[in-house]
C-alpha cells in the first residue's frame, strides 16, 4: 500500500509523544509477564538437561522419578509427536532430545510436580545413560573433513563434496567482474575476522504456563514474540490441532528476536497432558544462555579494493557462520546485508553454514548483518586509514542511493543512506577534537525490514471509542504507535483508542514480531481497518442524509458532505455514529488481513569516540551518537529508544560479550555476572538524530528502526579503538585482555 | 548427599526431608556449639550475597544456616585503641558511612564498597567476603595491607588471627569447626599515611577482579616512604601479599626506579591462571600496573607529592 | 521439617506468612505472597530486578532468606505509589519513555526512589553508578537517567 500521496502531510497525532497504554501498569508491577500467572492446581515443571556437549542417549529411565513424592508426570520426547516437516521436527528435537544431546544444557527430560523443591528432588532420579561423543564448538573446526558430525545427512545438495557433513548449506551472489575491479584497485586490504556468540539478554527468562486435555484442546500462556508461532509448533510438536490451542501472549520482558521460537511451551503442554493439570515453567537464567537461542559464532574473509581517490572497485566477502546443532540460515541474511550500504560495479559474496555442538542459534535483532557488516566496515575503515582519506567522504562516494543495484540483487528506491551520512557528517560530533589515546570511529548500518501476514480488527464502540484488536506482541512500543495511526485516521484524540493484542482465536494469522515489521505491517493493516470502518461510517450517513456514498467525506473525525451539491447537512463526528449504530445497521468495524509488501529498508551511521586505556587495554565510551532514517517517526521517543537500545547492545556485543566454551564443550559464562552486558555506568549519554526519508510503501513512510542500531557498533567502536590503540582489530569482544595483547605485540 | 542429615527427620513428603535448618543462636557460644555439633553441611549467614548464589546455583546445599548477624557486636563499628573494630555483619555502605574509618583506612573501605552492586553493597560483609575466600575478594588486599586482625570466636572461645592467614586456597579458610570471625580490627594509623585499592575489571562495575592490588603506605615528614605494604589479588590462589614490593618503595618518593622495582616484584609474585575472566599475561601485566597506581594514589593520600 | 512462620512489614501493611527456609524473599514475594512486582531476572543478585528495600536499604530480595525479614520493613513497587497518585519517579518515566519492554522497571524504580532519598541531587555518574546493578537490555539507560534526574529536580523544588 503506497505513501498517502498528499502534499506534505500534516500529521495531528503521529509524530508527537503520547503517554504510553501500558505504562501505568509497567510502573506498579501490576503488568503480568509469562512468570506472573499462577492457577488452581498448578504443577512446577523442571527440565532435565545434558552436562555433555554430545552424546547419544542409550537410555532413559524415569522409574524413580515418576515414583517420586509430588511428581505427576514425567515426559521425554517419546512423548511428542512426529512432525514430517523438517523444520518442525528441529523444534521438536530441541525442545526435547531424541537419541542424541546436542549441546551442553540440551534438554533430556522434564517433570511436573506439586512444589518447586518436588520438581528439583525428582529431577535427580532420572537415570541418563549417555554414550559420550566427541564434540566440536568452533566454526573453522567444524567445516574441516575429520570434525566430529553433529547430525548426518543435513546437508543441502549446493555443499561440495569432500566437506565435512556439518556443513549444511552454500551459497553465492553478486554480480560485475571481480578481477577487473581488483585490477582497477590502487589499494587492496583483505582480512580475516572473527565473531564470538552472543545472546539477546532479555531481563526476562522464559516462562509460561501450559494446560492441555486429554481431548486435545489446550491453552498456553506465555512471554512470546509471536502467540501464533507458539501454536503452530506446539501443534506439531504435540500432534494437536492448532485451533485447539489458544494461546495468550504476556507483557514480554524483552526478546529482540530471541523469543521467536518455542523452548518450553510444548513441554509444559506434553507434561500438562500426562498430568490433567496446569503446568508452569520459567527457565533460570543459566537455562536461558545455556539452552536457548543464542546468534550465531563467525569466521570472515573480506577483501576491498579501493581508488587513492577513495572509490571502491571491488569487493568480495566469504562468510562461515555457525549457528549451532541444527541447520541455520543466518548467513544467507549476513550475506546479503554484508554490501548493502554500497553502490559497487563488482561484487562477490559466498557463504556457509556450519552445524557445532552448541545450542540452536535464532535470530537477534538483524540477524546475520551486525558481524558481516562489521567486518565490511572494520576494511573499508582501514582502507580510509591507509590512503588518508576522511571515513565520511568515501562512504559518501560509494554510498547506494534510490536506483542503485544493491550487492545482494534489488534496486534500491528511496533510501536515507546519503541522508544519514551528510547528517553525521554536519554534526559537531564529526569535528570535535580529540585528546591522547583517543580514537573516532563510524560505521554505516542497514537492515532489510519486513512485512509480513497481517491482521487487524478496528471496532467503532458504542461509547465513541475505538477498538483496535492486532495479533503482534508489543516489545518496544508499538500499541501506543498502532494507537496513534488508528486516531490519526479517525481523526479522533489518541486516548479515544484502546489497542489490544488479541490471543490465536481472535484474529487469523499473524506473523511474529520480528523484522521491525509491526510499526509497518500492523500499522499499515490498522490505516487500512481504519479506512474500512470509515467507508462504512460514510455509508451509514449517506443513508441518513439521503445521499450517495460517494458524496460524504471525512475529515478530523467528522462524516461532512463532500461539497455543496450534496447538500447542507452538519457534520456528524464519529460519537454520534457510533451511538445510533444499531438503528443503522448494527455495530460498525473495519478489518485487514494482508502479507504486508513494501517494508522499506532502515540505514543509519553511528559515530563513536573512544578511549584506551594503553597499559589495561579496557575500553572507555567518551561519546556516542547514532543517525538513523525512520521514514516517518510515528512516536519519536520509541524510535529513539530503539536507536539508544540497539546501540547499547551493539557496544555489548563489541566489546565484553561472547560465549566461553571449555574444552569439555562446555558453557562456560552461563549468568550475567561472567556474560557481561553494558551496565549503566558503563555508557555515555547517546544523542539521537532521526531522519525521516519517506518509505513509499507505507502511507505515512513508516520505515522499520528497531533493528538496523544493532548494526554499526559493532565496526564503529573497532574503528574508534583501533585507531585509539594504534593497532587494527579483527576479533570481537575486543575485550581488554585482546587489546593488550595485540597492543604489546 | 545429604544423607548425614536425614535420619533425624521422619520421611514425610518431599522437600522435608532434605530441608535446610535455619537458627539464630542467641549467643557466641551457642552458634559455636550448633556448629560444632552439626555432622552435615553448616553454613554461616551474615550478608548472604555470596552463599545464597551458591544456594541458587545448586553448588552448596546446607544441612544448616546459622544466621548470627544479630549477636552482640556484629553490627557495630567502634573506636579501639586508635583503630577501628567491625563487626562482622557491617555491610559495605555501612562501613562506606562511617567517616572514621573513611578517613583512616580509604583503601579498605574502597575495597568493601567495590563489591557486586549498590543493592549487594548493601548486605555484603567484608568478613563473608574473606571467608568465601575467592583469590577475587575485593574486600581482602587492603585487609592484608592494614594488617587487619580477625577475632575469631570458636568453642574455645576467642582468638585473633591476621586477616593475611585466613584465607588457604580457593573457597578454603583456616577456621577449624565451630568458629566464626566476630569482629576485624584495623590498627591505629601514624600521620602521613594512607592506602589506596583498585581492581581491573572489564566493565566499570559488577564484576569479579581480573587483577587488584592494594598498597598502603607510612611517610615521614619529608615523604619519603618508612612503610610499605602491597598486596596483589587474583592473580593467585589466594591474596598475595608481596613483601619485596613494599620494599622496593621503602626510602623512596615513588621515583621512577622505585615504582619499576615495584611493578617488577608485583609482576614475579603473581602465579595466576587463564580463566573466563583473563588470561595468565593480562593479570600479571595488570597487576602490575594497578599496583603502580594505587601505590600513587595512597601517597598521595598520605600527603606525599610527587 | 515444619515451614517458618514470618512476621513482617510489607508497605506499611503488617503481613505473616510461612517459608521454607531455604526459600528467598523474591520466591516469598511473588509464590506466596501474589507480589510479583519484583522479578527474577537472574537468581543470583546480578540483574537488580528483584530490588526492594529492607529497613529502607535497597537490596536484591534473591539475596535474602524469607527468614530474613521478620520483624523488619520491607518496601516493593507495590507501596510506591499512593492509591492512584503515582510516585513523581514513576510518573515521569512514562512520561519520559523510560521503560521499553519494563521487565526492569520496578527494581530500577525502587532503586531510584532509594537513591534520591539518600542524595536528592546526585550527578549523572553517581545515578549511573548507583544503578549500575540494575540491568536494562531494551533502554540503553539513556531515558532512564534523564527520567531519575527530571524527577529528582521536581521532586527537590516540591
Amino acid at each position: 500500500m503506497a505513501l498517502d500521496h498528499q502534499a506534505k502531510r500534516d500529521f495531528k497525532v503521529v509524530g508527537t509523544r503520547v503517554a504510553r497504554p501500558d505504562g501505568i501498569d509497567k510502573v506498579t508491577g501490576k503488568a503480568a509477564y509469562g512468570a506472573d500467572i499462577t492457577a488452581p492446581g498448578m504443577l512446577f515443571g523442571r527440565i532435565l538437561r545434558s552436562p555433555h556437549a554430545h552424546a547419544r542417549i542409550k537410555s532413559i529411565d524415569v522409574s524413580e522419578a515418576a515414583k517420586a513424592p509430588g511428581v505427576k508426570a514425567v515426559v521425554t520426547s517419546a512423548d511428542f509427536a512426529t512432525p514430517d516437516d523438517e523444520y518442525y521436527a528441529d523444534i521438536r528435537d530441541n525442545c526435547l532430545a531424541r537419541e542424541k544431546v546436542l549441546y551442553d544444557g540440551h534438554a533430556v527430560a522434564a517433570v511436573a510436580a506439586t512444589s518447586k523443591a518436588a520438581a528439583k528432588a525428582a529431577i535427580r532420579l532420572i537415570k541418563v545413560d549417555y554414550e559420550i561423543l566427541p564434540h566440536v564448538t568452533d566454526v573453522d573446526e567444524a567445516m574441516k573433513p575429520d570434525a566430529p558430525v553433529v547430525q548426518e545427512g543435513r546437508a543441502l545438495e549446493n555443499v561440495p563434496a569432500g566437506m565435512s557433513q556439518n556443513v549444511t548449506s552454500h551459497f553465492e551472489f553478486g554480480h560485475g567482474d571481480l578481477d577487473a575491479g581488483f585490477a582497477k584497485a590502487d589499494k587492496i586490504i583483505e582480512r580475516t575476522f572473527k565473531t564470538a556468540a552472543t545472546h539477546q539478554g532479555y531481563i526476562e527468562p522464559q516462562a509460561c504456563m501450559a494446560s492441555l486435555g486429554a481431548d486435545g484442546r489446550g491453552e498456553v500462556w506465555c512471554c512470546t514474540q509471536g502467540q501464533y508461532m507458539v501454536r503452530a509448533n506446539c501443534a506439531e510438536v504435540l500432534g494437536i490441532e492448532a485451533s485447539q490451542l489458544r494461546v495468550i501472549s504476556s507483557e514480554i520482558g524483552g526478546g529482540f528476536g530471541g523469543k521467536t521460537t518455542t523452548f518450553i511451551e510444548p513441554v509444559a503442554l506434553a507434561l500438562s497432558r500426562k498430568s490433567g493439570k496446569p503446568v508452569k515453567i520459567v527457565m533460570t537464567r543459566e537455562e536461558v544462555l545455556r539452552a536457548t537461542g543464542p546468534t550465531v559464532s563467525t569466521s570472515m574473509d573480506i577483501k576491498i579494493g579501493m581508488t587513492n581517490e577513495g572509490r571502491i572497485t571491488a569487493a568480495r566477502g566469504e562468510l562461515r557462520y555457525q549457528g549451532g546443532a541444527f541447520p541455520c540460515g543466518t548467513v544467507e541474511f549476513g550475506a546479503q546485508a554484508a554490501f548493502a550500504a554500497y553502490d559497487l560495479e563488482a561484487v562477490q559474496t559466498l557463504g556457509w553454514n556450519v552445524m557445532t555442538n552448541r545450542p540452536k542459534e535464532i535470530a537477534y535483532r538483524a540477524p546475520g548483518a551486525p558481524t558481516s557488516i562489521y567486518a565490511v566496515e572494520s576494511v573499508v575503515d582501514e582502507l580510509c586509514q591507509e590512503l588518508g582519506l576522511d571515513p565520511l567522504d568515501v562512504r559518501l562516494m560509494n554510498a547506494a542511493r534510490k536506483g542503485t543495484l544493491s550487492a545482494y540483487g534489488p534496486t534500491f528506491s528511496e533510501i536515507g543512506l546519503v541522508a544519514t551520512l551528510e547528517a553525521a557528517k554536519a554534526h559537531p560530533h564529526y569535528n570535535a577534537p580529540l585528546g591522547p589515546n583517543q580514537g573516532r570511529g563510524l560505521s554505516c548500518g542497514f537492515w532489510f525490514n519486513f512485512g509480513g501476514n497481517t491482521c487487524v480488527s478496528l471496532n467503532i464502540n458504542d461509547d465513541g471509542t475505538i477498538g483496535v484488536v492486532e495479533g503482534n506482541p508489543d516489545i518496544g512500543g508499538s500499541r501506543a504507535s498502532i494507537s496513534m495511526m488508528a486516531a490519526e485516521e479517525l481523526g479522533v484524540p489518541y486516548d479515544k483508542v484502546r489497542t489490544v493484542i488479541a490471543d490465536t482465536t481472535s484474529l487469523g494469522f499473524n506473523d511474529v514480531t520480528d523484522g521491525s515489521r509491526v510499526t509497518f505491517a500492523v500499522g499499515l493493516a490498522t490505516i487500512k481497518a481504519a479506512r474500512a470502518a470509515i467507508q462504512e461510517m460514510c455509508k451509514r450517513v449517506a443513508k441518513i442524509w439521503g445521499i450517495d456514498e460517494d458524496a460524504v467525506l471525512w475529515e478530523d473525525g467528522f462524516a461532512k458532505p463532500s461539497g455543496p451539491n450534496a447538500g447542507t447537512h452538519p457534520p456528524m463526528s464519529l460519537a454520534e455514529i457510533a451511538a445510533i449504530a444499531g438503528n443503522t445497521g448494527g455495530p460498525i468495524a473495519g478489518h485487514h488481513e494482508v502479507n504486508a509488501d513494501g517494508a522499506g529498508v532502515s540505514f543509519g551511521v553511528h559515530l563513536v569516540d573512544t578511549e584506551v586505556d594503553p597499559e589495561t587495554g579496557a575500553t572507555k565510551i567518551l561519546r556516542y551518537t547514532i543517525f538513523q532514517d525512520a521514514g516517518k517517526a510515528v512516536h519519536p521517543d520509541y524510535v529513539e529508544g530503539q536507536m539508544q537500545g540497539g546501540a547499547v547492545q551493539g557496544i555489548g556485543w563489541a566489546l565484553n560479550e561472547e560465549y566461553i566454551y571449555g574444552e569439555d564443550g562446555r558453557l562456560q559464562n552461563a549468568g550475567f555476572l561472567d556474560y557481561r552486558i553494558p551496565v549503566a555506568s558503563d555508557l555515555p549519554s547517546i544523542e539521537t538524530v532521526i531522519l525521516e526519508i519517506p518509505n513509499p510503501g507505507h502511507p505515512y513512510g513508516v520505515r522499520g528502526v528497531g533493528e538496523t542500531p544493532i548494526v554499526p557498533p559493532l565496526a564503529a567502536i573497532s574503528n574508534a579503538v583501533s585507531r585509539a590503540a594504534g593497532v587494527r582489530m579483527t576479533e570481537l569482544p575486543m575485550s581488554p585482555p585482546r587489546l593488550l595483547k595485540a597492543m604489546s605485540a | 548427599m545429604h544423607e548425614s542429615g536425614c535420619a533425624a527427620f521422619a520421611p514425610f513428603a518431599e522437600s522435608w526431608k532434605t530441608q535446610m535448618r535455619y537458627v539464630k543462636p542467641e549467643s557466641y557460644e551457642a552458634a559455636s556449639a550448633v556448629l560444632v555439633a552439626e555432622q552435615g553441611i553448616a553454613r554461616i549467614l551474615t550478608g548472604g550475597t555470596d552463599v545464597l548464589v551458591m544456594l541458587k546455583a545448586e553448588v552448596v546445599e546446607p544441612d544448616l544456616m546459622v544466621d548470627i548477624k544479630h549477636l552482640p557486636g556484629m553490627r557495630d563499628i567502634v573506636s579501639e585503641d586508635g583503630g577501628y573494630r567491625i563487626g562482622a555483619a557491617v555491610s559495605s555502605a555501612q562501613l562506606g558511612e562511617h567517616a572514621g574509618v573513611k578517613a583512616m583506612w580509604p583503601g579498605v573501605v574502597e575495597g568493601a564498597e567495590l563489591i557486586g552492586s549498590t543493592q549487594v553493597q548493601n548486605r555484603a560483609t567484608m568478613v563473608g567476603n574473606l571467608c568465601t575466600a575467592s583469590p577475587a575478594a575485593d574486600s581482602v588486599p587492603a585487609l592484608v595491607t592494614a594488617n587487619a586482625i580477625a577475632r575469631v570466636h570458636g568453642p574455645d572461645g576467642a582468638r585473633d588471627v591476621p586477616v593475611v592467614d585466613i584465607p588457604i586456597g580457593p573457597g578454603k579458610t583456616s577456621l577449624l569447626k565451630g568458629e566464626f570471625i566476630t569482629s576485624t580490627y584495623l590498627p591505629a594509623r601514624p600521620d602521613n599515611a594512607a592506602d589506596a585499592y583498585l581492581r581491573f575489571i572489564p566493565r566499570t562495575e559488577m564484576d569479579i577482579a581480573v587483577s587488584s592490588a592494594a598498597v598502603s603506605l607510612e611517610l615521614d615528614a619529608s615523604g619519603s616512604v618508612t612503610a610499605a605494604f602491597v598486596a596483589l589479588g587474583a592473580v593467585a590462589p589466594t591474596v598475595r601479599l608481596v613483601p619485596d614490593a613494599g620494599a622496593a618503595l621503602i626510602g623512596t618518593k615513588l621515583d621512577a626506579a622505585a615504582i619499576a622495582g615495584l611493578v617488577a616484584a608485583a609482576e614475579a609474585a603473581c602465579s595466576p591462571i587463564t580463566d573466563k575472566r583473563g588470561t595468565i599475561e593480562f593479570r600479571t601485566k595488570t597487576a602490575g600496573v594497578l599496583a603502580k597506581r594505587a601505590a600513587h594514589i595512597a601517597y598521595s593520600r598520605a600527603g606525599g607529592k610527587t | 521439617m515444619k515451614m517458618i512462620p514470618v512476621e513482617t512489614t510489607i508497605n506499611g501493611d503488617r503481613t505473616e506468612f510461612l517459608c521454607n527456609s531455604d526459600e528467598s524473599l523474591l520466591d516469598v514475594l511473588r509464590d506466596r505472597l501474589g507480589l510479583t512486582g519484583a522479578k527474577e531476572g537472574c537468581g543470583t543478585g546480578d540483574c537488580g530486578a528483584c530490588s526492594v528495600t529492607l529497613n529502607g536499604r535497597l537490596v536484591c530480595s534473591c539475596l535474602v532468606l524469607g527468614v530474613e525479614v521478620d520483624g523488619a520493613e520491607v518496601e516493593t513497587i507495590e507501596g510506591m505509589a499512593d492509591g492512584e497518585t503515582l510516585h513523581p519517579l514513576q510518573r515521569i518515566f512514562i512520561e519520559e519513555a523510560a521503560l521499553q519492554c519494563g521487565i526492569c522497571t520496578p527494581g530500577i524504580l525502587i532503586a531510584a526512589k532509594s537513591l534520591l532519598e539518600k542524595n536528592p541531587d546526585p550527578t549523572d555518574t553517581e545515578v549511573r553508578y548507583w544503578l549500575a546493578g540494575n540491568l536494562c537490555r531494551c533502554t540503553g539507560y539513556d531515558k532512564i537517567i534523564k527520567a531519575v534526574q527530571k524527577a529528582a529536580a521536581e521532586m527537590r523544588a516540591a
